[in-house]
């Protein structure tokens, strides 16, 4: 796969968008949609001993993430599509490598009152 | 919050919850995140091809430079499990496909609407409307000047009388916090009478 991000490595926008698809191993979309923006990511340390060795990229992420971090700040921090480093943070729950903390569930008809409350009271103390 | 916890709690991740600033182009969207967060905003591009959209929909799009989809947010730490996110929404209509995944889980939006264009932010009402997703409008002074009443922009915007209406400035602190508590105290008087 370096090879082919070489063949194209002259122009700039394709070798990017090539570069993209070679980090995710040319799919498009995760195979999971545990990956919201602000899904929170944590590197699982010391790593597990059978997990394979990270990819450089990969590597990039778990240093990031050594504590815990926002999908869309690790993508911002990284200047990765969101879209790639979902599908790169698949491969690393499966492996192992790291844990996933969801959002807080919000449902417009059943509003969480303490929930609310919390954000009120954070907001006040601005 | 009993502040008895050890240590190993410290580096549990928080809950995260999110806002959205919306509007039309230009509106100080970007200018209102940076104001209340505790980070310089922050961006995050989305190539449009991986973006998960189809080649041939790429047809209506005119302008061949614009590849990218940018999407600027910023965070307050409300508390040490609990962190709100803020995402300004991208201004440009064409790019709209992208606020659907943004909407979900959203607790709610602020509409910023700019006094010298309010049409550039019909849209913007529309959607959450359309959605049923809550939201306050905040009126963006140009300059922080107000010319109109705050009730005369809801009678131009067609607004509900639930929807709170502020005059504010993007660029203050201050103002935009209010505007972001006037939201919160709105989710939790629907939330009493829900």
């Amino acid at each position: 796969m370096p090879a082919l991000a070489r063949e194209v490595g002259g122009d700039d926008t394709a070798g990017r968008l090539v570069r993209l698809f070679t980090l995710t191993g040319g799919r498009t979309r995760p195979s999971r949609t545990d990956f919201t923006l602000i899904t929170t990511v944590t590197a699982v340390d010391p790593p597990p001993e059978r997990a394979p060795r990270p990819q450089p990229e990969q590597a990039r992420i778990l240093r990031r993430c050594a504590r815990p971090i926002a999908v869309a700040e690790l993508a911002a921090h990284l200047d990765l599509p969101v879209s790639v480093v979902a599908i790169m943070l698949c491969d690393l729950l499966e492996a192992g490598l790291i844990t996933v903390h969801p959002p807080h569930p919000v449902t417009p008809r059943t509003p969480d009152l303490d929930l609310l409350q919390k954000v009120r009271d954070g907001l006040g103390r601005l | 919050m009993a502040g008895s916890e050890t240590t190993v709690e410290a580096v549990a991740p928080p809950d995260t919850v999110k806002i959205l600033i919306a509007g039309g182009f230009g509106v100080g969207k970007t200018t209102m995140v940076g104001s209340v967060s505790e980070i310089a905003p922050l961006r995050t591009e989305e190539p449009l091809t991986v973006a998960g959209l189809g080649i041939d929909d790429l047809n209506g799009i005119e302008e061949k430079q614009a590849t990218t989809v940018a999407l600027d947010f910023g965070r307050i730490t409300i508390s040490r499990e609990l962190v709100l996110y803020l995402f300004g929404t991208p201004g440009q209509q064409r790019f709209w496909f992208m606020w659907n995944d943004l909407a979900i889980g959203a607790l709610g939006a602020v509409v910023l609407v700019d006094v010298r264009r309010p049409e550039s932010s019909f849209a913007a009402i529309d959607f959450f409307e359309r959605r049923g997703i809550p939201f306050v409008v905040g009126v963006n002074g140009f300059h922080g000047e107000h010319p109109y009443p705050a009730e005369d922009i809801r009678d131009a915007l067609a607004l509900p009388a639930d929807v709170r209406v502020l005059l504010c400035d993007a660029r203050e602190r201050e103002s935009c916090r209010d505007v972001l508590i006037a939201l919160v105290d709105q989710l939790i008087v629907a939330a009493k009478t829900a």
